[in-house]
């Protein structure tokens, strides 16, 4: 279990919706591209991946259409809305400040106080 | 549980053909095959990849269970689990959804065959165009609608008011198609009468004003759609066939649209004739219409018209003095035949209808009490799915899911037999003689409201136990076993059997009224003997004797009677008293003295009738003084007449001094007082005593014949030897056979349907009452068997058990039979006006509801006290 980082609440969908954002990807892709972008760091349950993709889709994040997949295979396509879009840099925003804050916070030494 | 099976298997296959199932697998399928691709890369043989890539996945079921709810279409899928889940319970405690199911099935069927009713007389239009401008001319003086031929003619060609008015009589006539005659009801109409419904016909084409030309004129039938199809099977052929009413030919020359029947709901004809082709038409004072008919003119208001038509009749009272009498007229709805019976009918259905809503009221309150009661049974399951997190609307959802389905599956019970019951009815020909039909088949006003009120009670009962839920705190439950409320409040749950009880007691009451008033009708005294005799009517002139074939024919007709073996006496009348409702011929008598011959001068106005000299012997009127008629009081002997006690007091104060004495008619003929014979019911029933005279039948001839046959013979055996009899005497003859119990079925009908529907809802209020108390004590005592147990083991008494059990629930059922009582005698006021000699004041009556009550609370406590009574305080104690 070295290297890998457990998955906070919450952040599943903050990584679905950066694995998308740098082009479309079917569900099986999206995996890959979180292993590829997080050196392999953050792993998700398989299956555990579908539920949150249909909910994105059900609140408008992400848009879905069937394709054909490098394997020659039939796949269904995630690619970010424009509404997908701006929540991604919210949150990024959000993730950013929170973990600035946290770094700072479990850095602090006894002689700052 | 075919319903159940049959809801599941809809569900599944909604599941399976859902698109976006499909699409959601296909995409979970799609990424193990990518998955195993990378496998098989990697040197992984292609099954051994795709096994290996199954396993990573995980639990397929699971991802997909989660996937659907984010996809959030699960308002559906959540409702068929909870239908599911429900069906489950239900199926556990299968006494109870039957019991519950049943208790909704008899009150929603109840309210749909009364709504149906109602709707059919009262609130759904007259197939016609415009219906809502349609009017028929009422006398203002007694609300009776007919006409003479000569006064329609005056008040159709005078009056601006409306459009055009049109006017009927209805009758019967021996039909002969060739191969048989057949006795119909015909309609005989103005020949304007189509025109003024503004009908097309269905087909061929109706007759019309100008077909009209004077007697014998026109002799044309347009069939009904019913008659069309029930007699000459639908066959278009029939446009221009001849066929022989009462021995005349007649062609027919269309078929009215299918519906139309005419402008009263209740009737249904079989044809209609011109009315025109009679020849005895232009008596004015002789009411040969039934109503008049027409739509006003736009812009023209009721009361313009009713302006309109008074200024003709006063000035018909001025043309014709004699004859027309207190012209006075008001416009009213024809659909319930005028203000006579309008009204009566009206308020009686509304009041059938409120009745038939309590009683699911009552079902309601029932069932509420009886889901508190499950409820707090499952208190401690409710507290376990509220401890381990379940949402308190998701657990309230479940409760009205289950009170839906008991509610749905109520509403469709009672509705299929509800409309069982109404084709039954719509097929029912309740009074043989007239074209009485009720077309009360379920439309789709009835299945909606049906609809509406099963989904109103499911929501309405499903609704009690809402507080106990939001109220449940289920730490304290889960710790302490059971609600420990003290069992000594007035909850609710007792108010609403209380509420129950008193509906049901006053069901049971007015029931009881009705009922004993009807029993007590019918053994009151009528002025004649209805046991024992038959009637035989005809009508002579409709047979084609005229002038004096008719006397003579009426004369061998009781001598043929009289030869039958068994027959003690038989007596000729014009039309028997109580033969159809209000229909006796009323006219005005004055004294001896009295010159001016103007009704308002009149000592009385008198039922008249026509009799043979037996008649008084056939009837069992008895005779208070002077003698009967004999056939020599002919037309060349001074005229005579036997009235009534009521006339004798009217005009001459007294019985003893009226025989042998005078008095005038209105044509001025001074007739000498015969015999004085005792009061009786002429109109209706439900008449105080009026007066009436009887006059020889040679000396005022009518073509009107009945027979009365009196004999202790089976009446069915005494039919068939009069038949024959008649037979031997003319073989036109289209006689009407009935013994005269049954010919006062008209004047009985409306007390008797009364009777009969408060009987069925006192039936199944009394049935509510006992399952709303069963279900209350089986509750109570299952709720306290621990206590019950105890007190057994320290030694109480049978009574004392009992008394802890069940008190509570008799003392509940005593407090709603007294309000219901109350009730029932407040209400009875009402059932009096329909329902002769209906008075709550009769101490068999009160004595009738005490004990239907306990004998109700009886019933519905006996099993509870058993159990009660047999608990073993060691099984018991053990087991807690």
């Amino acid at each position: 279990m070295s290297g890998q980082a457990q998955l906070l609440p919450g952040t599943l969908d903050l990584l679905i919706l950066k694995a998308v954002s740098l082009g479309p990807l079917h569900g099986y892709g999206v995996l890959l591209r979180i292993g590829q972008i997080s050196d392999q760091a953050l792993l998700i349950e398989q299956g555990a991946l579908y539920p949150a993709l249909f909910r994105l889709v059900r609140q408008g994040l992400l848009k879905a259409s069937w394709g054909t997949s490098d394997n020659n295979r039939r796949a269904k396509f995630y690619e970010l809305t424009s509404l997908g879009r701006k929540r991604l840099r919210e949150e990024t925003d959000g993730w950013n400040r929170v973990a600035a804050a946290m770094g700072a916070a479990l850095a602090a030494q006894p002689e700052e106080i | 549980m075919r319903f159940l099976a049959y809801f599941r298997s809809l569900a599944t296959r909604f599941l399976h053909r859902s698109q976006i199932e499909d699409d959601m697998e296909e995409e979970l399928r799609s990424h193990i095959q990518h998955r195993a691709d990378d496998l098989e890369r990697s040197g992984l043989a292609r099954a051994e990849a795709e096994r290996r890539a199954r396993i990573e996945f995980g639990g397929h079921e699971r991802f997909k269970e989660e996937s659907r709810e984010a996809l959030g279409g699960n308002f559906i899928e959540t409702l068929i689990k909870d239908v599911r889940f429900s069906v489950r319970v239900l199926r556990k405690s299968r006494g109870f959804t039957i019991v519950a199911v049943l208790t909704l099935a008899l009150a929603i069927g109840a309210n749909a065959v009364v709504f149906s009713v109602l709707n059919a007389l009262i609130l759904r239009p007259l197939n016609v165009p415009q219906p809502e401008s349609l009017y028929t001319i009422e006398h203002g003086s007694d609300k009776s609608l007919v006409l003479s031929y000569p006064d329609y003619l005056d008040l159709r060609d005078r009056s601006r008011s409306f459009e055009g008015l049109a006017a009927y009589n209805n009758g019967q006539a021996g039909l002969d198609t060739g191969d048989n005659s057949t006795r119909a009801f015909v309609d005989e109409v103005t020949g304007n009468y189509f025109d003024v419904f503004g009908i097309q016909p269905y087909l061929g084409r109706f007759f019309h004003a100008s077909d009209e030309h004077g007697p014998n004129s026109a002799p044309y039938i347009v069939l009904t759609y019913a008659y069309w199809h029930s007699h000459f099977q639908g066959d278009r052929g029939v446009v221009g066939r001849t066929v022989h009413l009462n021995k005349h030919p007649f062609t027919i020359i269309g078929v009215a649209p299918p519906g139309f029947h005419g402008p009263v709901v209740f009737f249904g004809q079989d044809f209609f004739v011109p009315i025109a082709r009679q020849n005895n038409l232009n008596a004015r004072g002789t009411p040969s219409l039934l109503m008049a008919i027409g739509h006003l003119k736009p812009g023209v208001s009721p009361g313009q018209a009713i302006g309109d038509l008074n200024a003709i009749g006063s000035w018909l009272e001025k043309t014709y003095p004699k004859s027309d009498r207190e012209m006075k007229f008001v416009l009213a709805r024809p659909s319930l035949f005028g203000d006579g019976a309008g009204p009566g009918t009206r308020a009686f259905l509304t009041a059938l209808m409120l009745l038939a809503a309590l009683i699911l009221l009552a079902a309601c309150a029932n069932l509420g009490s009886l889901f508190a009661a499950r409820a707090a049974d499952r208190s401690r399951e409710v507290a376990l799915r509220l401890a381990l997190g379940a949402s308190r609307s998701r657990i309230l959802r479940g409760l009205f899911t289950e009170a839906l389905l008991i509610s749905l599956m109520g509403g469709a019970a009672g509705l299929w037999g509800s409309v069982a019951l109404l084709d039954g009815l719509s097929m029912w020909q309740p009074v043989p003689k007239y074209p009485i039909h009720l077309s009360v088949n379920a439309d789709a006003n009835v299945y909606a409201v049906a609809l509406l009120l099963t989904l109103a009670s499911g929501f309405l009962f499903g609704a009690v136990p809402v507080r106990q839920v939001l109220c449940t705190d289920p730490y304290q439950i889960v710790k302490s076993g059971s609600r420990t409320t003290g069992g000594r409040r007035l909850t609710v749950r007792d108010l609403l059997l209380v509420v129950q009880i008193a509906i049901c007691a006053l069901l049971v009451t007015s029931s009881m009224v009705a009922v004993r008033g009807m029993m007590r009708s019918l053994h009151s005294n009528f002025g004649f003997e209805p046991q024992n005799a038959m009637l035989i009517n005809t009508d002579l002139n409709m047979a084609g004797y005229r002038g004096d074939e008719v006397p003579a024919m009426q004369k061998r007709m009781i001598d043929g009677m009289q030869t039958i073996p068994g027959v003690t006496s038989v007596g000729l009348i014009d039309l028997p008293p109580l033969a159809s409702a209000g229909d006796t011929n009323p006219s005005p008598v004055f004294t001896g003295e009295t010159t001016d011959l103007r009704p308002a001068n009149a000592a009385a106005i008198s039922a008249t009738y026509s009799i043979s000299p037996e008649y008084f012997r056939a009837a069992g009127t008895s005779l208070l003084a002077g003698r009967s008629f004999s056939w020599h009081d002919d037309k060349k002997a001074p005229r005579v007449a036997v009235i009534n006690k009521e006339l004798a007091r009217k005009i001459f104060g007294s019985v003893t001094n009226a025989t042998g004495r005078y008095y005038k008619m209105q044509d001025g003929t001074r007739v000498q007082v015969v015999g004085v014979v005792e009061n009786g019911k002429y109109g209706e029933i439900t008449e105080d005593p009026r007066p009436a005279m009887f006059l020889p039948i040679l000396q005022s001839p009518s073509s009107g014949t009945t027979l009365v046959v009196r004999s202790n013979r089976d009446p069915r055996q005494l039919a068939v030897a009069m038949r024959a009899k008649l037979r031997d005497l003319d073989t036109g003859l289209p006689p009407y056979i009935e013994t005269w119990s049954k010919g006062m079925d008209p004047v009985l009908f409306a007390s008797r349907m009364a009777t009969i529907s408060l009987g069925v809802l006192g039936i199944m209020g009394a049935m509510l009452a006992v399952t709303g108390i069963f279900g209350m004590s089986a509750y109570s005592v299952s709720k306290r068997l621990k206590e019950l147990g105890i007190r057994i083991a320290l030694g109480a008494q049978r009574n004392e058990v009992l008394q802890a059990a069940l008190g509570r629930a008799l003392q509940l059922l005593a407090w709603g039979s007294v309000a219901g009582l109350i009730l029932g005698i407040l209400a009875s006021r009402v059932l009096a006006s329909i329902v002769y000699t209906a008075t709550p004041r009769d101490p068999l009556v009160l004595a009738g509801v005490v004990v239907a009550m306990a004998f109700v609370g009886l019933v519905a406590t006996w099993i509870p006290a058993q159990r009660a009574l047999s608990l073993d305080p060691l099984t018991l104690l053990r087991e807690e």
